[in-house]
């Protein structure tokens, strides 16, 4: 089974999320870099799923240059190789999946090896789309599941099961199909010593990609046809509450349970 | 005119027709109605609008309302209510196609958006339209950020985030027109084949809970979670979790509060070990009263919470339960 996974690379943001001065970003320099735990939860998936059925595993992002490193972090849990598209700027869904299904086609066509399964979140943790998964699954002529919490693949086909209040809806599709993962789908393994090392080895072909056809020079990068522009980003305020110090030890708790009776949740 | 995509019979849908109305579409009814006076619900089911939908749709605003009816929409089948969705846009041409922002609604409106190949802006919480662009307020992170957008498209494609857009009534002439639409096999290759109910008895679930207990990396075990049980029961409420939790295994992810975990609205929220990081409170955010206990003073948590113990939670918990007891 060859398998393709969709990782970005994302701010671990602080406690307060702090504005570059043009509005238009996060201000990232006291920041360290992520994936979206959606997104860890596929890998997870991935290698399960190789270690159940055999096969490859390997790695997309498209982002800035410095995304290695959340690809060598992931590459430590098992998959065989990343491709980085390099863009420096924020490129929007309608883009990213044109891109992204792109670089499949070609890489379908290079390694002669087709994609059974290409894994990627629900939804990013920046910019929460919803849309990149079905995108490319249009764009490659393929089913989509999404959101899913439970996945397996027998048969041909990938079932896929998906949280509605306490129950759950399960989906079936003929490989190859595109899956959108769900955090929950699976606890991720931590990398190891041993896998940390064979990381570093593992290939990453880094890619400048081009502008999608019928960009204007000088375009931003996405900026084609109807599009979606961001014009600023704004940090909502939260009345601060002032809060009330309850105390320590006993008292603590004697006071605590007054607050709980003054709310009236006790019967 | 707007299009608004009606979805009904959340988990429970049988065959033969509509039951019951997605409260949260009828959220993206209400956006809908501030942009045009013309909004058309559409429906797409595998049998008729019963009377009460209908009164409903009509009671939110709905000037029309067009149900599409296929056999192949016994169930939920996200990619053909997409495909009738586009080709009623073709037919009539609106200003604009909006849904809840469900989980349901943003993948119906992904797969009208690729179709169209079309923008989408999901999660919007301010909506404006006008000749060949509009401007959209949408969340991002979860919440914790906003970003202001421009649309350049003839047609608006949106969702709306829940409870973003308050639902008031506003009747509407409403006349139901069914049709039967075309509906390609492949499209109708991914719906639900299955669903799996519940067993046993279901405790309160997490985003119905009045009082959530919620133990964080601070709790230190899986074990350390009985004192936070224990008053979770006390209190009829429930147990809730940071990631750090699930991730370490100590408790299952449908305990996890949070940006990709459940996000909850309990009456008072009692956060024990938890630092209060931005991905936790994008889902606690709605409690009415929250309690920090965290032996760090700075922790961001502390600025969010009513009341603050600074303290150890394995000394705070058991003696809250014991006098509680009394
Ligand atoms: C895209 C993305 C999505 C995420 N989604 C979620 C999500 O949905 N939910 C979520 O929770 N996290 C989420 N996270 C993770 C999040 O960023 C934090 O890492 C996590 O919330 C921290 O969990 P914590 O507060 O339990 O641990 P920590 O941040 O380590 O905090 C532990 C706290 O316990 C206190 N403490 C220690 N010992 C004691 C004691 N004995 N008594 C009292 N207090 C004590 C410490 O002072 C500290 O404040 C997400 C991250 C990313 C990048
Ligand atoms: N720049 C990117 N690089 C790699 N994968 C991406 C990128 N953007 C989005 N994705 C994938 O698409 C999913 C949904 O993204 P979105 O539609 O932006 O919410 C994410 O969870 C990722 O798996």
């Amino acid at each position: 089974m060859n398998i393709c996974v969709c990782i970005k690379r994302v701010p671990l943001l602080g406690s307060a999320i702090v504005l570059t001065e043009d509005q238009r970003s996060i201000d990232t320099s006291r920041l360290g870099f992520t994936v979206s735990p959606h997104e860890e939860c596929a890998v997870e998936a991935a290698v399960q799923l190789v270690e159940e059925h055999g096969g490859t595993i390997t790695l997309l992002c498209l982002g800035p240059a410095a995304a290695v490193e959340q690809l060598r972090e992931q590459l430590a849990l098992g998959p065989d190789r990343a491709i980085l598209l390099e863009a420096a700027d924020e490129v929007e869904p309608q883009a990213t999946a044109a891109l992204m299904g792109a670089a499949i086609e070609a890489d379908m066509a290079a390694t002669g090896a087709p994609y059974d399964l290409i894994l990627l979140g629900s939804e990013s943790a920046d910019t929460a789309g919803y849309q990149t998964g079905i995108r490319l699954a249009h764009r490659l002529g393929l089913p989509a599941i999404t959101n899913v919490k439970g996945l397996a693949v027998a048969d041909g086909q990938v079932t896929g099961e998906r949280a509605v209040g306490s129950a759950r809806e399960v989906y079936r599709a003929p490989l190859p199909a595109v899956v959108t993962t769900k955090d929950g789908l699976n606890v991720p393994r931590y990398p190891s010593v041993p896998g940390r090392i064979k990381a570093r080895k593992k290939a990453i072909d880094i890619q400048q990609v081009p502008l999608p056809a019928g960009v204007p020079a000088g375009a931003p990068a996405g900026g084609m046809g109807p599009r979606m522009e961001k014009l600023r980003l704004i940090v909502p305020v939260s009345e601060a509450k002032g809060a009330q110090d309850l105390g320590t030890g006993d008292q603590a708790a004697a006071r605590l349970v007054e607050v709980i009776r003054q709310i009236g949740v006790l019967a | 005119m707007i299009l608004v995509h009606i979805d009904h019979d959340l988990g429970t849908r049988a065959p033969g027709g509509v039951t019951g109305v997605d409260p949260l579409s009828l959220q993206a009814l209400a956006a809908a109605r501030t942009l045009d006076d013309a909004v058309t619900a559409v429906v797409a089911a595998d049998g008729d609008l019963p009377p009460a939908a209908a009164a409903e749709l009509r009671a939110h605003g709905a000037s029309g309302i067009r149900v599409a009816m296929h056999p192949g929409l016994a169930d939920y089948a996200p990619q053909a209510t997409a495909r009738i969705l586009a080709t009623l846009v073709e037919e009539v041409c609106p200003r604009a196609v909006l849904a809840a922002g469900s989980a349901r609604g943003n993948e119906v409106m992904a797969h009208l958006a690729a179709i169209l190949d079309l923008p989408l802006a999901t999660d919007c919480t301010q909506i404006t339209i006008g000749p060949g662009q509009s401007e959209v307020t949408r969340a991002r992170w979860g919440g914790n950020l906003l970003e202001e957008a421009r649309v350049h498209a003839s047609i608006l494609l949106a969702t709306t985030l829940p409870h973003a857009f308050p639902v008031t009534p506003a009747p509407a002439a409403g006349e139901v027109h069914t049709w039967t639409p075309q509906v390609p096999d492949a499209d109708l290759l991914v719906r639900v084949v299955e669903r799996v109910m519940p067993t046993g008895a279901v405790g309160v679930g997490l985003s119905e809970a009045k009082v959530i207990v919620s133990g964080g990396r601070g709790v230190g075990s899986a074990e350390g979670f009985a004192p936070l049980a224990e008053l979770a029961e006390l209190l009829g409420g429930t147990v809730g979790c940071s990631r750090v939790v699930t991730s370490a295994g100590w408790r299952p992810h449908s305990e996890q509060v949070g940006q990709t975990g459940t996000k909850v609205a309990p009456d008072l929220y009692i956060a024990c070990g938890i630092s209060g990081a931005t991905q936790h409170l994008a889902g606690c955010k709605s409690a009415k009263v929250v309690v920090a206990i965290n032996t760090d003073r700075d922790a961001p948590i502390m600025q969010v919470a009513d009341y603050v113990i600074v303290d150890d939670l394995h000394a705070v918990l058991p003696a809250v339960i014991e006098a509680l007891r009394q």
